[in-house]
This record gives structure tokens, C-alpha cells and sequence, in this order.
């Protein structure tokens, strides 16, 4: 949160709109997500000049208050409303917030004009039991009778709330920070604040030895202050932490934290005489521990820094001090500590620690060391102002900063050509005056050295075109399409069969669906037909997504349950996605699930029930479009999750690409049909183009042989001898008849051969003879009876 | 003699013909009359019994009274067919009102049909559609970014790491530019988008999922400005929401672009007025994108000094939601079959 009044003290914003500004800030790359106004019209500070009991309550009472140009009568329930004080008054016509309007009106039959105001009831106070307690609000006896309350109150003050990119978020977070940026939108230049101080003989040096055992504190400075006077903060400042968000607490505290507030740099104070005379600051020891300000023991972890006293930590750096070193009403002299500390140390040590504090959210974005000192000098200035400190000289210091400038050189045209503009190097000059970027400009070069403010900017061209592009604004950029030989993209890789397979599934009737890669165990168990390990994430969200996938079958079985519970009776599904084992193998599968009925049509009686064949059609179909069409076989194979009668194995070329089967009536009761394929096999597996193939001009001749054999006997075991037997006259082979049971353990089956060549017209003859010879290899082969011929 | 003889069939047929009522009798009357012993057939033999002189005449009454019994036979023939047909057509007429048998939907997943057409809008400019690994290194997802350790911009995507801090599910499609840009050897330009899932530590809820989908892209090139990447914009958001849309940049900030923005497109809804949709500010932001950052080019073999490039990334979801007014991300991810079928056509 920014308050503009504040930033007022920075920067002249004189007869500026700041609506409108907000909105030319956020167009420059700076969010200003919503802009508050809590001035509250129709506020006045009053003198309550008589004060009665009401007639008719017991607690109520009639309050004449004099609000400058005239005495109204107002009727007030506060224990503390009585002659003499200021009050702030509430006149008709106000809107308090939860707009609630004030106005005239009868209390118990007497009239009241107004409402003398408590500071929750404006906004300014939360609602708690304390602040109820207060009553109304009892304004100091200096502030003028008849003026406008806001001012006293500092809701005349308009607030940005910020949300600003995690770049801009070291040097826009607090109020000079801000100034800069709205220096640089209004062309305006910044005034940094007074720090001047007077500084007593003693210096700081005699009275403390400073020693920095780690490189995570590249920059510490200490300064000390005798003789504070622990006090109530100024107005100001405590309207100012309360619009930051912050509590005011005491003059000291506060000015630690308003310094913190104005430059971005946290403080930290100790009370002098409980720290002693010497400052380590060092990495913590294995079971270190700290009571830190907010009662709680700390255990430490030796990757965090911590500022000792020579022996124990009195605060662990950045991030919050400890209790035995804390300002207290009674502490005289005081340690100031300005310090910079490892980014990434302190969010880890937060992190760990569970404690975000302010200091060490700032500390996380990384600090600028130029105001690191300039922060200790300003809290001086304001302890010396505000808590009649005594300032010692010197300065206790480690400093090990790399101070070397970032410079970035460079010329107008590198400019445009990375934005597509065209502009002067006069232009680049003006853009870079605004954002205050100290340049040299020679034979139409530009060095530029970056501010230590801006931690965002990197040394290089891009980062220039970035800062002068969001001045220049991005909505006067023309629109080109980019030049360069043009070509038809491509998908590449597996992406193509992909999406192959995705189209032909979808024509097929089945919808696709998308599911989470990672499960629970209880689904990783399931359909583990390959018998992969899973991968399994250490630090998982929850137990439900813990594991990587090596089967999206059970997901498709999570869909199936969600729209079975929903009452859809007919579910064709399939997804594709990669899977991947604990060696983090690829394998990019398409699944498929099929349940209820695939044709209907209920008053014709048509419906046609999913099955095994019928999901077994679906997978040919697919493997025949992406083009396996001869080269694929289904073996029949038990595997865990499926029926062991219904269940089998898919080969292309006798090499594994997938199962097919029944899901195990012992999983779900419907009858519901899976099949997944590996993609990524399919993928390695070659397919040649298309070829015209005529078809034969001589006519075909049809026979028909049916057998009585073993139920056992499968069908595409005799198929294979007739194929063999059949030779190269032999075209078709289908099953045409199929009667289960016939007899005791038999079945009858039948197959219609079609025999023909391309170059002639078949003989009767010869098609007999090799008909009869294959019914007599079948016969040798499998103990079969011939029904029929 | 003859002449009797032929007017006498001829009264005979007009009888027949007059009252025949099937095929049958119809068959019936041409075997009695033109078959091998029929009445007219065997006028023929007669004429070895005409006298010279009238030979010509009687051939030419015969020929007559064949060609007359042909053209009646056909004339009935065919009426009695077409009576029979329309007897049958008739007797097949059907109910059309009645129900046609349901041939399934099949149904692209929603995200998927977002993907097929901005990829479909990118390839015909040229750009490959290309995919990576899911469970990736942490050095394309990150450091050749321009992410190194430490960084907070990891922090921000709160990776799930599957093995130390070495794998993990990658938390952004962008690791396959880096793979496409190292496969390319740094002297070819580059044009490709890789929609694909990404994965961050987010608690499932309506506007978040712990897996989303990005369709990120990359043009690498010489001379690529930031106005090329809003004139390519403006023609994938025009395609995708409407002729009308307008395309805006706001500034911005990725680790991996330098200059970064923000890109919204004016509302499809209100056209820009300003409605709920917008929250009242006529502008909806669909993607994040900018300048390739030289460190980037670099790492992943380019010179920064030769080629430049820009990179953007939408959200499928977000996309996705905007375009069908979606309100839960969920919905993606649950397939409630009732809810997917209407997405099984195509659209203008």
C-alpha cells in the first residue's frame, strides 16, 4: 500500500488527478490495482460544550457540540462523552463506511443532529474490543475547532494498492522507490528526505567491535543513539504505519519501521545495554535455538545467519529479533543495524521458520546497498527529532558490496529494431532523463549506468528497450508480421500419430478425455500390466497425487464412475497422454474404455452392446487407419485388473503394443471393455505409403467348410493352417458361423474361403484341390470334425 | 377369306386385352396368339393359300395386326407394372417422424479443441507444433531460461520435483523451445509452438489446478521486432475470438523475455464497452509474451548479436473459459460426458 500524501514528500505532485495517474502508472508496467479514498465528507472536529443525561436512557446522553459556524445537539451512548473535549463529529449527510449515512433524526424522542465518532466507526481503527472500549475518539486540545477531521485524521490521504511484477517489487514497494516511478511517468525529479543529524563526542566504535563470520552479509552498519525518550509516535507517523497496514506502537519502533517504509531498507533495533559490546554475525550452530519477539522458541538450521552477541543470537537476521535484546518503554540506548543479507538465505530461512515478517519478505526481494546507509542516517534524523536521542559518531561497518557500476552501451538503432519503432537519439535522451538513468552520449553511443535502485535491470540492450518501450507505450507499437521464408508447419514427431489417432477415435463415436497425471496409490496398483515401478514425487501436495502414471486406465475408470454416478448409461472414452516410469521412461499411451451400448435405437430394437469385438473393431480400425492393417494379432493372456477369459495381449510384428480386455468383474460390476495401445511402439514402427492395388478382373470362386472342435481351439489357429494351406490363390478367410456348445465342450465354426488370381479364371478343379487339401491338413492338425463343405 | 380370319382375331384381342387383369393373363393371351402354335404366328403359314396377286396385301395385314398385339401387350404390360410397383412403394411407406438410430458423439476434450485451432491458426504461418518431455530436467526448465538456483521466480512456481532437485514436472511448455533452439544448432530460424501439460503445486479449486495446459510459441529470426509479435497476434486472437478484436501490449515481466508484455484483446462480449466479463474495463488478458532474452539465445546456442525472436504463452483454460464461459477450471479435467457432447461439431 502507497500513500500518496507520503510520497508527496518526495515528489511534487501538485494539481495531479491521481486517479489518473494511477491508471498512466499501470500502463507503464506498475499495477496500481485499486485506488482508496477514505476521506469521509461532512467531518468536522467539534467541542462538546454541554453534556446531560437523557430523560428517557439510562446510559445515553444530550450533547450540545459547537463545529465552528454553529452548536448542534447531538445524542451519544459513549461513557467517556462529556463537557470540555474535542470530538470528531459526523454531520448529516455522511457516509461512514459499510455506508452507513448519518442523519437528523429523534433518539428516544430527542432530536439529534449527528454523531460524535469513535475511530472504528471511520475506518481508522479495526473494530475490537479495546477500540470499543476507548468510546469516541478524544481529539488533542491543538487542533482547531470547525476544521475538516480528515486532515487530522489522515484520510484525506488517497492509497495505492499495488500489485506490482516480481521485478519491480525491490524498488516499488516503498515510498521513494515509488516516487522514482512516478518521476520518471511525470518527468519529475525526486528529493530524497533530510538526514541531518547532530552527533554527540562518544562514537559508537568505543562502546562496540563488530566481527562477520559469513559472505551472506556482504554490508552491515551499526549506528547507536543514548538517552531516548520511549513516547507516543507523532500524528504522522502513526497515521502513515496505519495506512501501511502497520501497527503503531511506540515512537522508536515506529521510526524503525517508517524508515524501513520509506527506503525499502529494513532496521533493526536493539536495546544497547542488554546486547553488550560486540556484534558476530555468523551462520547458526546445529541446535541453536531463539526466543524471537513474538514469544516463540526458534530452532535453527546452520544454513541460518544469525547476529550474536560473541555467544548467544539476538536475532536472526532479516528476518526477526530476539526477545532478549528487544526495545522495551524502558530502553535508554539503542543499536541501529542497517544490513544487507542473502536473498535466497533469508526466504529459506522464513520459509523454514514459517515466519514472514516485513523484514524478511523485503530481505527476499533483494536490497539496494546505497540506501543501506542512507536509512541509518534518516533514523537518526528522526530519533534525534521525535525521541530526543543522542546520536554517537561513527559508524560500525562491514562492507564487502561489489559497488562496481552495471553500464550498458549501446545505439538508437538497436533500440528500434527490438521494438519496431522509429525514434531519434534525442527521443532516447528525453526517455532517459525521465527515468533519471545517468548516460554519456558520444559518436551517437549511448553508455548508460543502471541505478543502484533498479536491482531488475540487467546490463544489456534488451532491459534499456524494455524501460524506454513502457514510456514510449506499448500501444503506439504498429502491427508487422514478422519476415522470412514461410513453409506449411508441421506436427512434429509423435505429435502426428498423436493426433491421428485422436480423429479416427473420435469418428469411431468415443470422447476424449483429459485427466491428471499424477494419482493415488490405490489407482497406481491397478492395471500394472507391464509391471513398471512408478515414479514417486518426495514432496507430494497430497497422497491423492503422489504418484506419476504408468496407465491412464485407471483414470479413464475414475471418469467412468463420475458419469456412471451422474446416470449416463452409454460411455465410449479414450485418452492419450505420456506415461512414465520411475526411470522416467517415456511412453506416450492412448487409452480406451467402452461400456453400455455403441448403436440405439430402441424402438427398432437396435442396439448394439459394447463387447469384447466390438472394442476389438474399434482397435483395428485404428491400427488399420494408422496403417498396421495385416500386421497386428491379438493374444489371448491373463493380467491383473481383467477377466482371464477376456483378455489378451496386442502385437504389431510379434512385438507387445498393447492389452485389451474385460475389466476383472471383481473391480466393477458392468460389464466395461479397456484397451490401451503404446503409441510411442506404434510410433517407432515404420508404415509404407499407399499403393493402387486393382482389383482382379476374373471372377472369384466362393467355398464354405465348417468344423465341430474343442471350445478351446481358437480361431485364429485354424485360420493360420488355411491361410498356409491356402497359398496364393487364397484371398478372404472369414468366420461366417459360429455355434458355442453344440455338443459336450465343442463348438461348430465355419469360415467362407474366396479364392481367386489376378491373371486368369480359376478352374473348379484346382480350387477343390486345394480346398480339400486344407480340410485334410485341419483334420491332421486338430482333432476336428468336418460338418459341413 | 383371310381378311375374315384376320378381322376376327382382332375382335378377339380387343375382347382379351379389354378385360385382362394380371401379368399372368396378359403372358396368358401372348402365348395363345404370338407363341410357336399362336393364332397370329400361324397366319403366316397361310400364306402359301393366298393367291399371287394379294400375297402382298395379306403379308402386309398380318405384319399390321403383329405390330398392333405388340404395341397393346407393351402399353398393358406396363401398366400393370407400374400399378404393381406403386402397390408396393405404398405398402413400404414409413413413419419419418420416428427416431433415427444414434450414431455416438465423439467428442474432443475442450482444451484439445482450444489447442487444434490455435495450432491450426499458427501452422498455417509456418510454425511446427512440437512436444517435450513432461517430466524434465531442471535445467531446460529453468536454467537455460534465465532461471538459475536461488531465483524467486522458482519460488513463484512452486515446482513438484520428482528426483532431488534434478527432475521434475515441468511447471512451463517453455523447456521445449530450449530443446528445439539446442537441436537447431543456432543457424537456423525457428518457428514452433508447443502446446502441452504443465504442472505447479496449486490446490485444485474452481480457478486453479495443479495441471494446466500452456500453448507456448517461438519465432527466432533475424531483425524480429516487438511489432512483428503484435502483428502476429493480432491475427491468432482475430481468428480465435472474431474480425473485430483488438490486440493491446501492457508491460510486463517473464525471467526468459526482455521486453516483456502483457497481452489483452479487446472484449468479444461487450465489444469494449465493458461488461462482467471484463470487469468493466473492455479488456480481457489472454497471454504473456516479448523479446527472447539474449541470455536465453545464448545458453541455448543462438547469438544475440545475429538472432533475435519472440516467445508467448497462452493458458488452454483460460482460453478455453473465456471463449465458452466456463467458470470452473474442474470442468476440463472431470469429462462429465453431458457436458463435452456439444463440442462435438464445428463452428463459424
Amino acid at each position: 500500500m502507497i500513500s500518496l500524501n507520503w510520497v508527496k514528500d518526495y515528489i511534487d505532485l501538485e494539481g495531479e488527478d491521481l486517479r489518473e495517474l494511477a491508471v498512466k502508472i499501470t500502463k507503464a508496467g506498475v499495477n496500481v490495482e485499486a485506488v482508496k479514498d477514505n476521506h469521509i465528507n461532512n467531518l468536522v472536529i467539534g467541542e462538546i460544550v454541554s453534556c446531560e443525561d437523557h430523560p428517557n436512557s439510562d446510559h445515553l446522553k444530550i450533547c450540545k457540540v459547537n463545529v465552528g459556524d454553529e452548536t448542534l445537539q447531538i445524542v451519544c451512548g459513549a461513557p467517556n462523552a462529556r463537557k470540555g473535549i474535542k470530538v470528531i463529529v459526523a454531520l448529516p449527510g455522511a457516509v461512514l463506511p459499510g455506508n452507513f449515512e448519518i442523519k437528523k433524526g429523534k433518539i428516544r424522542d430527542v432530536e439529534s443532529n449527528g454523531m460524535l465518532c469513535a475511530l472504528f466507526e471511520l475506518g481508522v481503527e479495526e473494530k475490537t474490543e479495546e477500540t470499543y472500549a476507548k468510546g469516541i475518539h478524544e481529539v488533542e486540545e491543538d487542533v482547531k475547532v470547525g476544521s475538516d477531521a480528515n486532515e487530522y485524521l489522515g484520510t484525506s490521504d488517497v492509497l495505492y494498492e499495488l500489485d506490482v511484477h516480481k521485478h519491480r517489487n525491490n524498488d516499488c514497494y516503498y515510498h521513494i522507490g515509488f516516487a522514482y516511478e512516478i518521476g520518471c511517468i511525470l518527468n519529475k525529479k525526486v528529493t530524497l528526505p533530510d538526514i541531518s543529524h547532530k552527533e554527540i563526542k562518544e562514537d559508537v566504535n568505543d562502546y562496540l567491535t563488530l566481527k562477520v563470520e559469513t559472505e551472506d552479509c556482504p554490508y552491515y552498519l551499526a549506528k547507536m543513539v543514548k538517552d531516548v525518550v520511549i513516547k507516543e509516535s507523532p500524528e504522522f507517523i502513526k497515521k502513515r504505519l496505519i495506512n501501511a497496514g502497520m501497527r503503531p506502537i511506540n515512537n522508536v519502533v515506529d521510526i524503525s519501521n517508517y524508515v524501513m517504509l520509506e527506503f525499502g531498507q529494513p532496521l533493526h533495533f536493539f536495546d544497547k545495554d542488554y546486547l553488550g559490546d560486540k556484534i558476530v554475525v555468523r551462520k547458526a550452530k546445529e541446535n541453536e535455538t531463539i526466543k524471537t519477539l513474538d514469544g516463540l522458541d526458534r530452532n535453527l538450521k546452520t544454513s541460518d545467519i544469525v547476529i550474536t552477541d560473541g555467544s548467544k543470537p539476538v536475532c536472526i537476521a532479516g528476518v526477526m529479533g530476539g526477545e532478549n535484546t528487544e526495545v522495551l518503554p524502558t530502553t535508554k540506548n539503542i543499536l541501529i543495524e542497517s544490513a544487507i543479507f542473502d536473498a535466497v538465505s533469508i526466504r529459506n530461512t522464513a520459509s523454514h521458520l514459517n515466519l514472514k515478517s516485513e523484514a524478511s519478505i523485503r530481505y527476499g526481494k533483494g536490497l539496494n546497498y546505497e540506501y543501506t546507509k542512507m536509512a541509518i542516517e534518516r533514523a537518526c534524523h528522526l530519533l534525534e527529532k521525535y525521541a530526543d536521542a543522542k546520536v554517537l559518531s561513527g559508524i560500525v561497518c562491514h562492507d564487502k558490496v561489489d559497488k562496481t557500476d552495471k553500464t550498458v552501451t549501446f545505439k538508437t538503432e538497436g533500440i528500434n529494431k527490438i521494438l519496431g519503432i522509429e525514434i531519434t537519439d534525442d527521443d532516447v535522451k528525453v526517455e532517459l532523463d525521465r527515468l533519471d538513468f545517468p548516460y554519456v552520449y558520444k559518436n551517437q553511443e549511448f553508455i548508460v549506468t543502471i541505478p543502484k535502485r533498479r536491482l531488475d535491470i540487467d546490463p544489456n540492450i534488451n532491459d534499456i528497450a524494455e524501460e524506454i518501450g513502457r514510456l514510449y507505450g506499448y500501444h503506439n507499437l504498429v502491427s508487422t508480421l514478422p519476415k522470412g521464408v514461410t513453409k506449411q508447419g508441421e506436427y512434429i514427431g509423435d505429435v502426428k500419430i498423436r493426433k491421428e489417432a485422436s480423429k479416427r477415435l473420435r469418428t469411431l463415436g468415443l470422447n476424449e478425455c483429459k485427466t491428471y497425471t499424477l494419482i493415488s496409490p490405490d489407482m497406481a496398483k491397478l492395471f500394472n500390466y507391464e509391471n513398471k515401478e512408478n515414479a514417486i514425487l518426495p514432496n507430494p501436495m497430497s497422497i491423492d497425487k503422489s504418484i506419476v502414471r504408468t496407465s491412464i486406465l485407471p483414470s479413464l475408470l475414475n471418469v467412468y464412475d463420475y458419469n456412471t454416478a451422474r446416470s449416463v448409461k452409454d460411455i465410449c472414452i479414450y485418452e492419450i497422454s505420456k506415461t512414465y516410469d520411475k526411470d522416467f521412461n517415456e511412453d506416450l499411451k492412448v487409452a480406451i474404455l467402452m461400456k453400455g451400448e455403441y448403436l440405439t435405437n430402441d424402438w427398432l430394437k437396435v442396439n448394439v452392446k459394447v463387447d469384447f469385438y466390438l472394442i476389438k473393431g474399434v482397435i483395428e480400425n485404428l491400427l488399420n487407419y494408422l496403417g498396421y492393417k495385416n500386421r497386428y494379432s491379438f493374444v489371448k493372456e491373463q493380467m491383473s485388473d481383467l477377466h482371464p477369459g477376456i483378455s489378451a495381449k496386442i502385437l504389431i510384428d510379434k512385438d507387445e503394443v498393447g492389452i485389451i480386455g474385460k475389466v476383472h468383474p471383481s473391480l466393477k460390476k458392468d460389464d466395461i471393455f479397456v484397451s490401451e495401445i503404446s503409441l510411442t511402439k506404434l510410433y517407432e514402427k515404420s508404415v509404407k505409403p499407399i499403393k493402387f492395388k486393382e482389383v482382379s478382373k476374373y471372377p472369384e470362386i466362393s467355398k464354405d467348410m465348417a468344423f465341430i472342435v474343442a471350445n478351446e481351439v481358437e480361431s485364429d489357429a485354424i485360420k493360420s493352417v488355411i491361410k498356409k494351406e491356402g497359398g496364393r490363390i487364397l484371398g478372404d478367410v472369414k468366420v461366417f458361423d459360429l455355434y458355442p456348445n453344440i455338443s459336450e465342450g465343442k463348438k461348430s465354426i465355419a469360415y467362407r474361403l474366396t479364392f481367386r488370381d489376378e491373371t486368369r479364371t480359376l478352374t473348379e478343379e484346382e480350387v477343390m484341390s486345394v480346398f480339400n487339401k486344407i480340410i485334410r491338413e485341419i483334420e491332421t492338425k486338430f482333432n476336428v470334425i468336418l460338418r459341413d463343405k | 377369306m383371310y381378311k375374315e380370319k384376320i378381322a376376327e382375331i382382332k375382335n378377339e384381342l380387343k375382347d382379351l386385352f379389354n378385360n385382362v387383369s394380371d401379368m399372368q393373363a396378359l403372358e396368358n393371351i401372348k402365348t395363345e396368339y404370338m407363341g410357336k402354335n399362336g393364332k397370329i404366328t400361324l397366319l403366316n403359314g397361310k400364306i402359301k393359300e393366298v393367291p399371287n396377286e394379294e400375297k402382298k396385301e395379306f403379308g402386309m395385314a398380318v405384319n399390321e395386326i403383329r405390330n398392333e398385339f405388340n404395341e397393346k401387350y407393351e402399353k398393358i404390360k406396363k401398366n400393370l407394372e407400374d400399378a404393381e410397383i406403386n402397390q408396393k412403394l405404398a405398402s413400404e411407406a414409413i413413419d419419418i417422424t420416428l427416431p433415427g438410430t444414434t450414431i455416438k458423439n465423439g467428442a474432443p476434450n475442450i482444451l484439445e479443441k482450444i489447442v487444434e485451432e490455435i495450432e491450426s491458426v499458427f501452422m498455417s504461418m509456418g510454425y511446427d507444433v512440437v512436444d517435450g518431455p513432461e517430466i524434465e530436467e531442471d535445467h531446460y526448465n529453468f536454467e537455460l531460461l534465465n532461471i538459475p538456483k536461488g531465483h524467486p521466480a522458482r519460488d513463484a512456481q512452486d515446482t513438484f520435483y520428482v528426483k532431488d532437485e534434478d527432475y521434475l514436472l515441468r511447471s512451463q511448455t517453455s523447456p521445449v523451445q530450449a530443446r528445439v533452439m539446442l537441436a537447431s544448432g543456432g543457424d537456423k530460424p525457428i518457428r514452433m509452438i508447443c502446446p502441452g501439460k504443465t504442472y505447479r503445486r496449486d490446490a485444485d479449486d474452481a480457478t486453479h489446478s495443479h495441471q494446466f495446459m500452456q500453448i507456448e510459441g517461438l519465432l527466432v529470426d533475424k531483425n524480429v521486432s516487438l511489432s512483428d509479435l503484435k502483428g502476429t497476434f493480432d491475427v491468432v486472437v482475430k481468428k480465435l475470438f472474431g474480425e473485430s478484436t483488438k490486440t493491446r501490449f501492457r508491460p510486463s515481466y517473464y525471467q526468459f523475455t526482455e521486453p516483456s508484455v502483457e497481452t489483452d484483446i479487446s472484449c468479444f462480449v461487450c465489444k469494449g464497452k465493458g461488461c462482467s466479463l471484463c470487469k468493466n474495463t473492455g479488456w480481457i488478458t489472454v497471454s504473456g509474451a516479448g523479446i527472447v532474452h539474449p541470455n536465453v539465445l545464448k545458453n541455448c546456442g543462438y547469438d544475440p548479436k545475429v538472432w533475435t525472436g519472440f516467445a508467448f504463452g497462452f493458458g488452454a483454460e483460460r482460453l478455453a473459459m473465456l471463449k465458452y464461459g466456463i467458470n470452473d477450471i474442474r470442468t476440463f479435467y472431470q469429462t462429465d460426458l453431458r457436458e463435452i457432447e456439444n463440442f462435438d461439431r464445428r463452428e463459424d
